[in-house]
Protein backbone atom coordinates (compact mmCIF):
# COMPACT_ATOMS: atom_id res chain seq x y z
CA UNK A 1 0.00 0.00 0.00
CA UNK A 2 1.20 3.32 -0.58
CA UNK A 3 -0.14 6.56 0.91
CA UNK A 4 -0.14 10.40 -0.39
CA UNK A 5 0.56 14.06 2.13
CA UNK A 6 -3.32 14.05 1.26
CA UNK A 7 -4.18 10.97 3.49
CA UNK A 8 -4.78 9.07 0.58
CA UNK A 9 -4.04 4.92 0.10
CA UNK A 10 -3.47 3.58 -3.12
CA UNK A 11 -3.58 -0.20 -3.95
CA UNK A 12 -2.21 -1.56 -7.50
CA UNK A 13 -5.23 -4.14 -8.17
CA UNK A 14 -3.89 -5.91 -12.08
CA UNK A 15 -3.44 -2.95 -13.90
CA UNK A 16 -5.62 -0.75 -11.88
CA UNK A 17 -5.07 1.20 -8.66
CA UNK A 18 -7.69 1.51 -6.36
CA UNK A 19 -7.88 4.59 -4.31
CA UNK A 20 -9.18 5.72 -0.55
CA UNK A 21 -8.58 7.31 2.78
CA UNK A 22 -6.71 5.97 5.39
CA UNK A 23 -7.72 5.08 8.86
CA UNK A 24 -6.15 8.18 10.77
CA UNK A 25 -7.81 10.72 7.91
CA UNK A 26 -11.30 8.71 8.56
CA UNK A 27 -11.11 10.02 12.24
CA UNK A 28 -10.04 13.13 11.69
CA UNK A 29 -13.40 13.87 9.45
CA UNK A 30 -15.75 12.42 12.01
CA UNK A 31 -18.73 10.68 11.02
CA UNK A 32 -19.24 10.58 6.93
CA UNK A 33 -22.45 11.31 5.93
CA UNK A 34 -22.24 12.60 2.45
CA UNK A 35 -19.98 11.15 -0.32
CA UNK A 36 -20.01 12.36 -4.01
CA UNK A 37 -18.39 10.49 -6.23
CA UNK A 38 -16.84 11.33 -10.11
CA UNK A 39 -18.18 9.88 -12.89
CA UNK A 40 -16.25 6.79 -14.65
CA UNK A 41 -14.49 7.83 -17.62
CA UNK A 42 -13.10 10.92 -16.35
CA UNK A 43 -9.73 12.04 -17.24
CA UNK A 44 -8.36 13.34 -14.11
CA UNK A 45 -5.05 15.65 -13.51
CA UNK A 46 -3.20 15.05 -10.15
CA UNK A 47 -4.89 17.20 -7.72
CA UNK A 48 -7.82 17.95 -9.29
CA UNK A 49 -10.69 17.75 -6.83
CA UNK A 50 -12.38 14.84 -7.56
CA UNK A 51 -14.38 13.50 -4.32
CA UNK A 52 -16.75 15.49 -1.83
CA UNK A 53 -16.86 13.85 1.35
CA UNK A 54 -19.07 15.49 3.99
CA UNK A 55 -18.73 14.83 7.66
CA UNK A 56 -20.98 15.48 10.29
CA UNK A 57 -18.54 18.89 10.99
CA UNK A 58 -17.06 19.80 7.60
CA UNK A 59 -16.92 18.95 3.99
CA UNK A 60 -13.87 18.13 2.26
CA UNK A 61 -12.00 17.22 -1.20
CA UNK A 62 -10.55 14.37 -2.12
CA UNK A 63 -7.87 15.06 -4.76
CA UNK A 64 -6.78 12.84 -7.54
CA UNK A 65 -3.43 11.54 -6.47
CA UNK A 66 -2.13 10.68 -9.65
CA UNK A 67 -2.60 11.11 -13.41
CA UNK A 68 -5.15 9.00 -15.37
CA UNK A 69 -8.89 7.74 -15.89
CA UNK A 70 -11.20 7.01 -13.03
CA UNK A 71 -12.80 3.28 -14.22
CA UNK A 72 -14.93 2.76 -11.79
CA UNK A 73 -16.31 3.86 -8.57
CA UNK A 74 -18.21 2.65 -5.15
CA UNK A 75 -21.42 3.23 -5.14
CA UNK A 76 -21.18 1.30 -1.68
CA UNK A 77 -20.04 4.36 -0.10
CA UNK A 78 -22.26 6.71 -1.69
CA UNK A 79 -25.38 4.48 -0.24
CA UNK A 80 -23.76 4.23 3.15
CA UNK A 81 -21.26 6.68 3.78
CA UNK A 82 -20.84 5.12 7.39
CA UNK A 83 -18.61 2.15 5.74
CA UNK A 84 -16.42 5.04 5.45
CA UNK A 85 -15.38 5.26 9.44
CA UNK A 86 -16.27 1.56 9.53
CA UNK A 87 -13.43 0.08 6.90
CA UNK A 88 -11.31 2.91 5.50
CA UNK A 89 -8.91 0.94 3.61
CA UNK A 90 -11.24 -2.27 2.67
CA UNK A 91 -14.72 -1.91 2.05
CA UNK A 92 -14.61 1.70 1.65
CA UNK A 93 -12.40 2.45 -1.45
CA UNK A 94 -13.05 5.65 -2.89
CA UNK A 95 -12.64 5.29 -7.14
CA UNK A 96 -10.29 3.01 -9.75
CA UNK A 97 -7.68 4.37 -11.95
CA UNK A 98 -6.12 3.67 -15.09
CA UNK A 99 -2.84 5.07 -15.27
CA UNK A 100 0.03 4.71 -17.91
CA UNK A 101 2.64 3.68 -15.85
CA UNK A 102 2.70 2.34 -12.39
CA UNK A 103 6.09 3.01 -11.56
CA UNK A 104 4.79 6.58 -10.45
CA UNK A 105 3.80 4.90 -7.49
CA UNK A 106 7.85 4.51 -6.68
CA UNK A 107 7.18 8.11 -5.69
CA UNK A 108 4.94 8.08 -3.22
CA UNK A 109 4.76 7.34 0.70
CA UNK A 110 5.08 3.68 2.03
CA UNK A 111 3.57 2.35 5.03
CA UNK A 112 6.58 3.47 7.42
CA UNK A 113 6.90 7.22 5.84
CA UNK A 114 3.28 7.76 6.32
CA UNK A 115 3.47 6.82 9.75
CA UNK A 116 6.30 9.22 10.42
CA UNK A 117 4.19 12.00 8.57
CA UNK A 118 1.12 11.61 11.07
CA UNK A 119 2.81 11.20 13.83
CA UNK B 1 -2.97 25.67 14.57
CA UNK B 2 0.47 25.80 16.15
CA UNK B 3 1.06 25.24 19.33
CA UNK B 4 1.97 28.87 19.91
CA UNK B 5 -1.20 29.97 18.74
CA UNK B 6 -2.91 27.36 21.25
CA UNK B 7 -0.91 29.12 23.82
CA UNK B 8 -3.21 31.90 23.21
CA UNK B 9 -6.32 30.63 24.17
CA UNK B 10 -7.99 30.86 27.36
CA UNK B 11 -8.02 27.60 28.87
CA UNK B 12 -11.36 26.56 30.56
CA UNK B 13 -11.29 25.65 34.39
CA UNK B 14 -11.82 22.14 33.55
CA UNK B 15 -9.64 21.97 30.38
CA UNK B 16 -7.82 18.72 32.47
CA UNK B 17 -11.12 17.14 32.71
CA UNK B 18 -11.91 17.76 28.72
CA UNK B 19 -8.47 15.95 27.87
CA UNK B 20 -8.59 13.51 30.14
CA UNK B 21 -12.20 12.53 28.88
CA UNK B 22 -10.33 12.47 25.07
CA UNK B 23 -11.47 15.94 24.33
CA UNK B 24 -10.56 16.82 20.97
CA UNK B 25 -9.80 20.63 21.88
CA UNK B 26 -10.60 23.42 19.28
CA UNK B 27 -9.93 27.14 19.55
CA UNK B 28 -13.42 28.68 19.69
CA UNK B 29 -14.28 32.49 20.42
CA UNK B 30 -10.86 32.74 22.04
CA UNK B 31 -10.92 29.68 24.21
CA UNK B 32 -9.67 26.18 23.69
CA UNK B 33 -12.66 24.03 23.83
CA UNK B 34 -13.42 20.27 22.85
CA UNK B 35 -15.27 19.95 19.93
CA UNK B 36 -16.18 16.20 20.61
CA UNK B 37 -14.53 13.65 22.44
CA UNK B 38 -14.05 9.88 21.04
CA UNK B 39 -18.48 9.10 21.22
CA UNK B 40 -18.13 11.50 18.00
CA UNK B 41 -20.44 14.29 17.02
CA UNK B 42 -23.19 11.97 15.77
CA UNK B 43 -23.03 9.62 18.91
CA UNK B 44 -23.18 12.60 20.93
CA UNK B 45 -25.98 14.40 19.32
CA UNK B 46 -28.24 11.24 19.70
CA UNK B 47 -27.08 10.33 23.16
CA UNK B 48 -28.23 13.88 24.28
CA UNK B 49 -31.54 13.30 22.83
CA UNK B 50 -32.27 10.17 24.39
CA UNK B 51 -30.36 10.18 27.50
CA UNK B 52 -28.42 13.37 29.20
CA UNK B 53 -25.58 14.86 27.91
CA UNK B 54 -23.11 17.63 29.83
CA UNK B 55 -21.77 20.41 27.87
CA UNK B 56 -18.88 22.77 29.75
CA UNK B 57 -20.02 26.44 28.33
CA UNK B 58 -17.62 28.24 30.26
CA UNK B 59 -16.93 30.39 27.91
CA UNK B 60 -20.44 31.93 27.98
CA UNK B 61 -20.49 35.74 30.19
CA UNK B 62 -22.74 35.17 33.20
CA UNK B 63 -23.05 39.03 34.58
CA UNK B 64 -24.68 40.22 37.34
CA UNK B 65 -26.40 43.26 37.66
CA UNK B 66 -27.31 44.38 40.93
CA UNK B 67 -29.68 47.42 41.62
CA UNK B 68 -27.91 50.95 43.07
CA UNK B 69 -31.49 51.83 43.47
CA UNK B 70 -34.55 49.28 43.16
CA UNK B 71 -34.85 46.71 41.24
CA UNK B 72 -37.98 48.37 38.68
CA UNK B 73 -35.61 51.35 37.97
CA UNK B 74 -33.03 48.61 36.92
CA UNK B 75 -36.19 46.73 34.70
CA UNK B 76 -37.10 50.23 33.66
CA UNK B 77 -33.08 50.54 32.41
CA UNK B 78 -32.82 46.93 31.06
CA UNK B 79 -36.01 47.63 28.79
CA UNK B 80 -34.06 50.90 27.19
CA UNK B 81 -31.78 47.99 25.24
CA UNK B 82 -34.19 45.22 25.01
CA UNK B 83 -37.07 44.80 23.51
CA UNK B 84 -38.79 42.34 26.26
CA UNK B 85 -40.82 42.99 29.54
CA UNK B 86 -37.79 43.25 31.88
CA UNK B 87 -40.61 44.73 34.69
CA UNK B 88 -43.26 41.73 34.34
CA UNK B 89 -40.26 38.68 34.50
CA UNK B 90 -41.24 37.60 38.24
CA UNK B 91 -38.72 36.78 40.78
CA UNK B 92 -36.99 33.04 39.94
CA UNK B 93 -37.72 32.94 36.26
CA UNK B 94 -35.93 34.21 33.27
CA UNK B 95 -36.65 35.14 29.73
CA UNK B 96 -35.00 34.81 26.28
CA UNK B 97 -34.02 38.51 24.86
CA UNK B 98 -31.93 40.51 22.10
CA UNK B 99 -29.62 43.41 22.83
CA UNK B 100 -30.86 45.84 20.32
CA UNK B 101 -28.54 48.55 18.35
CA UNK B 102 -30.24 51.87 17.41
CA UNK B 103 -31.07 50.23 13.96
CA UNK B 104 -32.85 47.49 15.49
CA UNK B 105 -29.98 44.87 14.34
CA UNK B 106 -29.33 42.16 17.10
CA UNK B 107 -26.32 43.19 19.62
CA UNK B 108 -26.44 39.71 20.97
CA UNK B 109 -28.98 37.47 22.73
CA UNK B 110 -29.42 36.07 26.22
CA UNK B 111 -31.19 34.49 29.39
CA UNK B 112 -32.29 37.25 31.57
CA UNK B 113 -32.90 35.69 35.06
CA UNK B 114 -34.84 37.60 38.32
CA UNK B 115 -32.91 36.97 41.32
CA UNK B 116 -34.77 38.62 43.86
CA UNK B 117 -32.59 41.76 44.22
CA UNK B 118 -30.64 41.37 41.11
CA UNK B 119 -30.65 39.72 37.64
CA UNK B 120 -28.37 37.58 35.90
CA UNK B 121 -27.70 38.05 32.53
CA UNK B 122 -25.59 34.66 30.27
CA UNK B 123 -24.81 36.50 27.01
CA UNK B 124 -22.74 34.86 24.14
CA UNK B 125 -18.99 33.85 24.73
CA UNK B 126 -17.79 36.24 21.02
CA UNK B 127 -20.01 39.25 22.74
CA UNK B 128 -19.44 39.19 26.25
CA UNK B 129 -16.70 41.85 26.45
CA UNK B 130 -19.10 44.12 24.47
CA UNK B 131 -21.68 43.30 26.07
CA UNK B 132 -20.34 44.34 29.12
CA UNK B 133 -19.28 47.47 28.03
CA UNK B 134 -22.49 48.06 26.64
CA UNK B 135 -24.34 47.37 29.60
CA UNK B 136 -22.05 49.56 32.25
CA UNK B 137 -22.15 52.53 29.41
CA UNK B 138 -26.20 52.29 29.62
CA UNK B 139 -27.28 50.88 33.02
CA UNK B 140 -26.34 54.08 35.06
CA UNK B 141 -28.56 52.75 38.12
CA UNK B 142 -26.85 49.15 38.28
CA UNK B 143 -23.15 47.57 39.38
CA UNK B 144 -22.04 44.93 37.22
CA UNK B 145 -20.25 42.09 37.94
CA UNK B 146 -18.71 39.57 35.06
CA UNK B 147 -18.79 36.14 37.05
CA UNK B 148 -14.87 34.83 36.04
CA UNK B 149 -15.02 32.61 38.91
CA UNK B 150 -17.70 30.60 37.49
CA UNK B 151 -18.34 27.40 35.10
CA UNK B 152 -21.60 27.19 33.30
CA UNK B 153 -21.95 23.73 32.79
CA UNK B 154 -25.37 22.48 30.76
CA UNK B 155 -27.26 19.37 31.40
CA UNK B 156 -29.29 18.31 28.45
CA UNK B 157 -31.69 15.53 27.95
CA UNK B 158 -34.40 13.48 28.91
CA UNK B 159 -32.44 12.06 31.56
CA UNK B 160 -31.23 15.19 32.93
CA UNK B 161 -34.13 15.75 35.73
CA UNK B 162 -32.91 12.29 37.85
CA UNK B 163 -29.55 12.66 36.69
CA UNK B 164 -29.20 16.26 38.48
CA UNK B 165 -31.63 14.99 41.05
CA UNK B 166 -28.99 12.89 42.42
CA UNK B 167 -26.89 15.53 43.51
CA UNK B 168 -29.64 18.62 44.01
CA UNK B 169 -32.62 16.60 44.96
CA UNK B 170 -35.02 20.14 44.46
CA UNK B 171 -34.17 20.34 40.74
CA UNK B 172 -37.51 18.37 40.18
CA UNK B 173 -39.57 21.00 41.24
CA UNK B 174 -38.21 23.55 38.45
CA UNK B 175 -40.53 24.20 35.48
CA UNK B 176 -38.88 25.86 31.68
CA UNK B 177 -37.47 29.01 32.44
CA UNK B 178 -37.28 28.44 36.26
CA UNK B 179 -34.46 29.49 38.29
CA UNK B 180 -32.87 28.36 41.53
CA UNK B 181 -29.90 29.06 43.67
CA UNK B 182 -28.99 25.83 45.75
CA UNK B 183 -25.95 27.55 47.97
CA UNK B 184 -23.15 28.08 46.08
CA UNK B 185 -24.78 26.24 42.40
CA UNK B 186 -26.87 28.43 40.68
CA UNK B 187 -29.51 26.09 38.40
CA UNK B 188 -31.82 27.37 35.32
CA UNK B 189 -33.87 24.76 33.52
CA UNK B 190 -33.05 25.94 29.84
CA UNK B 191 -31.15 25.08 27.31
CA UNK B 192 -29.59 25.19 23.53
CA UNK B 193 -30.44 21.78 22.56
CA UNK B 194 -34.31 21.83 22.70
CA UNK B 195 -34.21 19.22 25.25
CA UNK B 196 -35.32 19.22 28.98
CA UNK B 197 -32.58 20.29 30.69
CA UNK B 198 -30.49 22.40 33.09
CA UNK B 199 -28.04 25.04 33.14
CA UNK B 200 -25.66 24.67 36.23
CA UNK B 201 -23.52 27.72 37.21
CA UNK B 202 -20.68 26.74 39.57
CA UNK B 203 -17.61 28.42 41.50
CA UNK B 204 -14.63 27.46 39.41
CA UNK B 205 -12.66 24.98 42.04
CA UNK B 206 -15.84 22.87 42.54
CA UNK B 207 -16.75 22.33 39.08
CA UNK B 208 -14.72 19.50 37.77
CA UNK B 209 -15.75 17.38 40.79
CA UNK B 210 -19.00 18.42 39.76
CA UNK B 211 -18.86 17.26 36.88
CA UNK B 212 -17.14 14.03 37.04
CA UNK B 213 -20.41 13.21 39.95
CA UNK B 214 -22.56 14.04 36.85
CA UNK B 215 -20.61 11.89 34.11
CA UNK B 216 -20.26 8.80 36.83
CA UNK B 217 -24.16 8.24 36.41
CA UNK B 218 -25.09 5.76 33.75
CA UNK B 219 -26.90 7.92 31.57
CA UNK B 220 -24.43 11.49 31.31
CA UNK B 221 -21.77 11.78 28.73
CA UNK B 222 -19.66 14.38 28.14
CA UNK B 223 -20.90 16.27 25.01
CA UNK B 224 -18.68 18.72 22.30
CA UNK B 225 -18.98 21.94 20.23
CA UNK B 226 -19.56 20.26 17.46
CA UNK B 227 -22.95 18.25 19.06
CA UNK B 228 -24.08 21.32 20.47
CA UNK B 229 -24.30 22.74 17.57
CA UNK B 230 -26.48 20.14 15.50
CA UNK B 231 -28.63 19.89 18.50
CA UNK B 232 -28.99 23.71 18.60
CA UNK B 233 -29.85 23.48 14.69
CA UNK B 234 -32.17 21.27 14.71
CA UNK B 235 -34.19 22.99 17.73
CA UNK B 236 -34.35 25.60 14.66
CA UNK B 237 -32.39 27.58 17.57
CA UNK B 238 -30.35 30.63 15.87
CA UNK B 239 -26.35 31.04 16.78
CA UNK B 240 -25.06 34.72 16.75
CA UNK B 241 -22.71 35.90 14.70
CA UNK B 242 -24.29 33.27 12.23
CA UNK B 243 -28.20 33.13 12.00
CA UNK B 244 -28.48 36.86 13.56
CA UNK B 245 -26.29 39.63 13.72
CA UNK B 246 -26.03 43.41 14.13
CA UNK B 247 -27.58 43.59 10.44
CA UNK B 248 -30.15 41.67 11.54
CA UNK B 249 -33.72 42.52 13.17
CA UNK B 250 -35.20 39.92 15.38
CA UNK B 251 -38.38 40.28 13.14
CA UNK B 252 -36.45 39.15 10.10
CA UNK B 253 -34.71 36.87 12.43
CA UNK B 254 -38.06 34.87 13.15
CA UNK B 255 -38.16 36.11 16.92
CA UNK B 256 -41.12 38.01 17.04
CA UNK B 257 -42.38 35.76 19.61
CA UNK B 258 -39.40 37.00 21.94
CA UNK B 259 -41.09 40.53 21.59
CA UNK B 260 -43.30 41.32 24.72
CA UNK B 261 -46.76 42.11 24.35
CA UNK B 262 -46.03 44.76 26.66
CA UNK B 263 -43.33 46.45 24.41
CA UNK B 264 -45.14 45.88 21.31
CA UNK B 265 -47.27 49.27 19.50
CA UNK B 266 -50.63 49.57 21.94
CA UNK B 267 -48.99 47.91 25.22
CA UNK B 268 -48.34 49.09 28.63
CA UNK B 269 -44.63 50.29 27.91
CA UNK B 270 -44.31 50.26 23.91
CA UNK B 271 -41.18 51.47 22.38
CA UNK B 272 -38.48 53.15 24.17
CA UNK B 273 -36.04 50.46 23.38
CA UNK B 274 -33.29 50.82 20.87
CA UNK B 275 -34.21 50.01 17.12
CA UNK B 276 -38.04 50.78 18.53
CA UNK B 277 -38.47 52.35 15.16
CA UNK B 278 -37.51 49.64 12.89
CA UNK B 279 -38.93 46.49 15.17
CA UNK B 280 -42.34 47.69 15.76
CA UNK B 281 -42.88 48.80 12.09
CA UNK B 282 -41.35 45.38 10.71
CA UNK B 283 -43.99 44.03 13.45
CA UNK B 284 -47.00 45.25 11.44
CA UNK B 285 -45.34 46.08 7.90
CA UNK B 286 -43.40 42.69 7.49
CA UNK B 287 -39.90 42.91 6.76
CA UNK B 288 -37.53 42.17 3.21
CA UNK B 289 -36.34 38.59 4.27
CA UNK B 290 -36.86 36.02 6.86
CA UNK B 291 -34.86 33.27 8.43
CA UNK B 292 -36.31 30.32 7.29
CA UNK B 293 -36.01 26.14 7.67
CA UNK B 294 -35.01 24.69 4.97
CA UNK B 295 -34.12 20.96 3.62
CA UNK B 296 -32.33 20.27 1.38
CA UNK B 297 -33.14 17.31 -1.49
CA UNK B 298 -30.71 14.90 -1.22
CA UNK B 299 -28.38 13.89 1.41
CA UNK B 300 -25.45 16.29 0.76
CA UNK B 301 -25.12 18.72 3.64
CA UNK B 302 -25.77 22.49 2.62
CA UNK B 303 -23.84 24.98 5.03
CA UNK B 304 -23.33 28.76 6.12
CA UNK B 305 -22.36 31.04 2.96
CA UNK B 306 -24.45 28.71 0.37
CA UNK B 307 -26.65 31.19 -1.91
CA UNK B 308 -29.99 31.01 -2.59
CA UNK B 309 -31.56 31.59 -5.73
CA UNK B 310 -34.42 33.09 -7.54
CA UNK B 311 -33.96 32.02 -10.88
CA UNK B 312 -30.49 32.76 -11.55
CA UNK B 313 -30.54 36.04 -8.94
CA UNK B 314 -29.39 35.77 -5.32
CA UNK B 315 -32.00 36.74 -3.14
CA UNK B 316 -30.46 34.83 0.19
CA UNK B 317 -27.84 32.74 1.66
CA UNK B 318 -27.75 30.04 4.05
CA UNK B 319 -26.34 30.95 7.46
CA UNK B 320 -26.52 27.60 9.03
CA UNK B 321 -26.16 24.20 7.79
CA UNK B 322 -25.42 20.58 8.94
CA UNK B 323 -26.38 17.09 8.89
CA UNK B 324 -29.51 16.39 11.28
CA UNK B 325 -28.57 13.30 12.92
CA UNK B 326 -32.13 12.96 14.19
CA UNK B 327 -33.62 12.99 11.17
CA UNK B 328 -30.82 11.33 9.16
CA UNK B 329 -31.20 13.82 6.35
CA UNK B 330 -29.39 17.80 5.69
CA UNK B 331 -31.22 20.67 7.33
CA UNK B 332 -29.99 24.62 7.32
CA UNK B 333 -31.38 28.06 7.90
CA UNK B 334 -30.93 31.17 5.79
CA UNK B 335 -32.98 34.65 4.76
CA UNK B 336 -35.17 34.34 1.75
CA UNK B 337 -38.07 37.25 0.62
CA UNK B 338 -41.00 36.95 2.60
CA UNK B 339 -43.13 35.78 -0.73
CA UNK B 340 -40.86 32.41 -0.43
CA UNK B 341 -41.13 32.10 3.31
CA UNK B 342 -43.93 29.70 2.78
CA UNK B 343 -43.61 26.76 3.93
CA UNK B 344 -43.23 24.07 1.47
CA UNK B 345 -41.78 26.90 -1.07
CA UNK B 346 -38.94 25.12 -2.87
CA UNK B 347 -36.32 27.32 -4.05
CA UNK B 348 -32.25 26.48 -5.87
CA UNK B 349 -29.75 26.99 -3.39
CA UNK B 350 -25.75 26.84 -5.63
CA UNK B 351 -24.49 23.54 -4.18
CA UNK B 352 -20.56 23.97 -5.54
CA UNK B 353 -21.69 25.01 -8.55
CA UNK B 354 -24.63 22.89 -9.32
CA UNK B 355 -28.64 23.71 -8.41
CA UNK B 356 -29.26 21.91 -5.47
CA UNK B 357 -33.31 22.24 -4.68
CA UNK B 358 -34.54 23.10 -1.06
CA UNK B 359 -37.78 23.19 0.85
CA UNK B 360 -38.82 25.58 3.15
CA UNK B 361 -39.98 24.16 6.24
CA UNK B 362 -40.85 24.23 9.99
CA UNK B 363 -38.90 25.01 12.92
CA UNK B 364 -37.87 23.27 15.01
CA UNK B 365 -36.67 20.56 12.87
CA UNK B 366 -36.73 18.18 15.74
CA UNK B 367 -39.90 18.87 18.32
CA UNK B 368 -38.81 20.08 21.75
CA UNK B 369 -39.17 18.53 25.12
CA UNK B 370 -39.52 21.26 27.53
CA UNK B 371 -40.87 20.85 31.28
CA UNK B 372 -44.06 23.36 31.10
Amino acid sequence: MKYTKDHEWLRVEGDLVVVGITEHAATQLGDVVFVELPEVETMVTTGDEVVVIESVKAASDILAPLDGEIVDVNQKIVDNPALVNEDPTGIAWFFKMRIDDLSVLDDLMDEDEYADLIG
Amino acid sequence: MSKQENNALLRLPSHDLHVELGGKMVPFAGYNMPVQYPMGVMGEHLHTRAKAGLFDVSHMGQILAYPTGDMEELALDLERLMPIDVLGLAPMRQRYGVLTNDAGGILDDLMIAHRGDHYLIVVNAACKAADFAHLQGQLTRAKLTMCSDRELLALQGPRAEAALAQIIPDVVAMRFMDVAIFGDIWVSRSGYTGEDGFEISIPNDQASAFARRLLSLPNVAPIGLGARDSLRLEAGMPLYGHDIDATTSPIEAGLSWAISKARRAGGARAGGFAGAARIIDELSNGTSRLRVGLRPDGRAPMREGVVLLDGDTPMGRITSGGFSPSLNAPIAMGYVPPKLAEIGTQIIGDLRGKPNPLRVCALPFHPTHYKR
